[in-house]
């Protein structure tokens, strides 16, 4: 007979908004990569800006953009702001990453439990799946499950520093957030960052 | 990992034409599911110092990984075999959505020879797959042309922000009936 996994029973108590704020906050030259939906968003809610990444699609590859991204910067701290859908569609990249260990990538899932952008359908980690402990499985360097201010401020070193890669899965709310005025012509995002990054490099 | 011996030439003699155009055009990381086609690309890839090797759970991965290393300043070649490309098919978006350079090496099976059913159905659909998918094909299915092929879908594909696979026949790979 099956059984059933376990459901987590702690309260979930911080707000998306917030959380990505708070991971933002004096970014400095850190490189944001975001994953599709809300992620994107919140993103762009914390201060759009030129080292911002979005994807509007490709659902499933966020990390693995980072990925590249991280191997091509070494000396650049790479981040991924995505959501727990977008991570579980892509989950197997946490392996691929836990093999190539790159030291400057962090990768925040932001956990609503949900596909919001599709009708707020039950994601696997509203059952129990635990994709820290997939990143740690696979040879994270950290990996943690985050549910209250306090766990959010302890990961803030290995999240913007630590050396990687390092993984956190927030747990937050599903309430509705604002909706941000974002361009999503992929051309224009690609130009604006690698000008930022390149310089005139970008275009030889 | 444990280092394994690199095919011999003899029996991919193209592959070292192949490694050289990487380094020409500095092509700096490489996506890879193995597959015994393209075995010595891979390879030389490993052993190459100035390179960096991923090796992927899943082809799709690689799309993405060759998009992140350009906007990072870097080139890279995805190395695939047929059935690989079906994995594929919506990561390519991000080629045509954000106009960015993708070049693929695909190796064929189910095509030349095959003994082994399941590679056929891809095999077959490999470059309509492609092509929906916006990817410029380059067949090629002669020795001494495997080299000059890749070189010139790499000039194509980084200077006019195109996706373009090169898809080497099984005549040229030798895998008609394992891995």
């Amino acid at each position: 007979m099956a059984t059933k996994p376990k459901r987590r029973s702690r309260r979930i108590t911080l707000e998306r908004r917030a959380v990505v704020k708070r991971i933002l906050k004096d970014r400095g030259d850190i490189l944001v990569v975001t994953g599709i939906g809300n992620a994107a968003q919140d993103t762009a809610a914390a201060g759009d800006h030129d080292n911002n990444f979005y994807l509007f699609g490709i659902m499933g590859g966020a990390a693995m953009v980072a990925l590249g991204l991280a191997l091509a910067q070494p000396k650049r701290r790479v981040l991924v702001i995505t959501g727990d859908g977008e991570m579980l569609a892509g989950i197997g990249s946490l392996a691929t990453i836990g093999v190539q260990k790159p030291a400057n990538l962090s990768i925040v899932v932001i956990d609503n439990q949900a596909y919001a952008a599709t009708g707020g359908q039950d994601t696997h980690t509203s059952a129990g799946v635990d994709i820290a402990g997939i990143a740690m499985a696979s040879g994270f360097a950290a990996a943690r499950t985050i549910y209250d201010r306090a766990e959010l401020e302890a990961a803030m070193a290995d999240i913007r520093d630590g050396s990687g890669p390092c993984l956190a899965v927030v747990k937050v709310h599903v309430k509705p957030t604002p909706r941000v005025a974002l361009p999503n012509d992929g051309t224009w995002t690609k130009h604006r960052f690698r000008k930022a990054l390149l310089g005139d490099a970008a275009f030889e | 990992m444990a280092k394994k011996p690199i095919v011999a030439r003899r029996h991919q003699p193209w592959a070292d034409d192949v490694h050289k155009v990487f380094r020409d055009m500095d092509v700096r990381q490489m996506a890879y599911v193995p597959d015994g086609g393209l075995a010595r690309v891979v390879d030389l890839c490993l052993a190459d110092r100035k390179m960096r090797s991923v090796l992927l759970t899943t082809e799709e991965e690689g799309v993405a990984q060759m998009a992140g290393a350009w906007l990072g300043g870097q080139r890279g070649v995805f190395l695939t075999q047929s059935g690989g490309v079906g994995n594929c098919i919506n990561m390519l978006s991000i080629i045509q959505e954000c106009r960015i350079p993708l070049l693929a090496l695909v190796s064929m099976r189910g095509q030349w020879g095959e003994r082994f059913p399941w590679q056929v159905p891809m095999g077959q659909a490999v470059p309509a797959a492609l092509q929906s998918a916006g990817v410029i094909v380059q067949q090629v299915d002669e020795m001494d042309r495997v080299g000059e092929t890749v070189a010139a879908a790499a000039h194509l594909a980084y200077h006019s922000f195109r996706a373009v696979a090169v898809v080497i026949s099984q005549r040229l790979t030798g895998t008609g009936g394992r891995g």
